[in-house]
């Protein structure tokens, strides 16, 4: 790992302030660290954001759930107000990767690494979420451009996350038996209006399964996505798994989503 | 650098270091505590997990610079006055281990689980225990080490 400066900040501003193209932000570390010990990424400077107050802890209302961005996995999985309106998500959290990366990862630091095979950007897409950060507000469909990409700028710090909460979710993956990263995870939400239906592991970045929600609107059920035909053609082909083998888990995950639901 | 003040293992330490020194390596070269182990680069293998204000965490991943104030438990500290902890008691009795590389954070992981979970069943012992490899024991000796225990803490 190449030397660098710590510096913890104890606001937005002041975390704002002290970056710049040579520095990044430090959340819970667990994918920051190992990419710098490989050499694959260095920084002059790590801003330390755990001590700001005010973007950790989880809030509830009728309608949302907004989680701050250096909220664990673990505080996610075990939150009792999170348990209760959308249990699919506490699902999610407690499946990530092992105890002690839940008990350092942070919802924040998963969302702005996006990595294609992460488990919280689906649950993003899926509960139609805004993504609170430093300057704006970004609905997530907007917000995951591409493979470890997103629409965050430089000293951009996403403040929170806030989830509608649907009628109805599950979310089911399929994961590397040696990480837990998905291979391919489902994420299915239904609203009032709407069904929305997020695939994460199985592309370049997450993305809407079309498809998926086409069938699921007009009839919420597990035989309806018997009938769905997923192409393989825009997915990943890998030592874990070929492309047809992925579309046929997506199916296979997504009627698991369901039945959870 | 930096003045770090932090309580290893009951004892309050206060150490220059450069702002880029990992947890693990704090421990091993400037502690020398060496129970804790380093096994890969991946933050994959748990040989150095340790716990942070109570909870278990993988001192590679972490950096010491990150645990000013805080008060850091190692494998060399869950023993007291020469008695070993009924974890490693259970470890020793029902052949938890082999080579031992793997023990200290095996050791230090199913600490923690038992701090949430008093009475785990093997399905949770082997869940919790995801993030520590171990290539010698086939993690049997290991589950019933975990079983035993929790009945005797
Ligand atoms: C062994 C292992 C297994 C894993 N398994 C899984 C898994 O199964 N599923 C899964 O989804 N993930 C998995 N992960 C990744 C884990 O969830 C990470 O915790 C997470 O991806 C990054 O969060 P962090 O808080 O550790 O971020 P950090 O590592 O601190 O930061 C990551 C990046 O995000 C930036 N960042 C952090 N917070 C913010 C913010 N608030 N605003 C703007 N930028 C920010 C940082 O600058 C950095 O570039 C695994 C990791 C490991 C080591
Ligand atoms: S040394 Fe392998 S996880 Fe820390
Ligand atoms: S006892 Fe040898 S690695 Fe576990």
């Amino acid at each position: 790992m190449k030397n660098f400066n710590f510096k913890s900040a104890t606001s937005t501003k002041e975390a704002t302030k002290l970056s710049s193209v040579k520095t990044t932000f430090l959340a819970g570390g667990m994918t920051l660290i190992p990419a710098m010990k490989l050499r694959l990424a260095a920084y002059s400077d790590l801003i330390n954001i755990k001590k700001i107050k005010g973007i950790s802890g989880i809030k509830v209302s009728s309608k949302s759930i907004r989680i701050g961005a250096t909220t664990t996995h673990a505080e996610v999985a075990a939150s009792k107000e999170v348990g209760k309106s959308i249990p699919s998500l506490a699902v999610l959290a407690e499946g990530i990767g092992d105890p002690q990366v839940r008990n350092r990862g942070t919802i924040g630091g998963s969302i702005a690494n996006n990595d294609p095979a992460a488990d919280y950007p689906s649950a993003c897409l899926a509960l139609n979420a805004i993504i609170h950060t430093s300057k704006r507000k970004i609905a997530a469909d907007k917000f995951f451009k591409g493979m470890f990409e997103t629409d965050l700028k430089k000293g951009e710090l996403i403040e929170s996350i806030e989830f509608q909460v649907p009628e109805k979710s599950g979310y089911a993956k399929f994961p590397n038996p040696a990480s837990r990263y998905a291979i391919v995870g489902v994420y299915i939400a239904k609203f009032k209006n709407e069904v929305r239906a997020a695939i994460t592991g199985a592309g370049n970045y997450v993305f809407r399964s079309n498809e998926l929600e086409k069938a699921l609107s007009a009839n919420f059920s597990t035989s309806a996505i018997d009938k769905v035909n997923i192409s393989s053609k825009e997915l990943n082909s890998d030592i874990h798994a070929s492309a047809e083998y992925r579309a046929h888990i997506i199916k296979v995950m997504a009627k698991k989503a369901l039945s959870f639901s | 650098m930096a003045v770090i003040k932090i309580k290893v293992n009951g004892k309050e330490i206060s150490r220059e270091v450069s702002d880029s020194t990992l947890l693990s390596d704090f421990i091993r070269d400037n502690l020398l505590l060496t129970g804790t182990h380093i096994g890969c680069d991946t933050s994959q293998c748990g040989a150095c997990v340790v716990h942070l204000n109570g909870k278990s965490v993988k001192s590679c991943t972490t950096l010491v610079a990150d645990c000013n104030g805080d008060e850091i438990t190692t494998i060399e500290g869950l023993s007291k006055n020469g008695k070993l902890h009924p974890m490693q008691e259970s470890f020793k009795k029902h052949h938890g281990l082999q080579c031992g590389f793997c023990t200290p954070g095996m050791v230090m992981s199913a600490v923690d689980l038992l701090q949430k979970n008093k009475n785990p069943s093997e399905q949770e012992i082997r869940d919790w225990l995801e993030g520590n490899i171990c290539r010698c024991t086939g993690y049997q000796g290991i589950v019933a080490a975990v079983k035993d225990a929790a009945s005797k803490m």
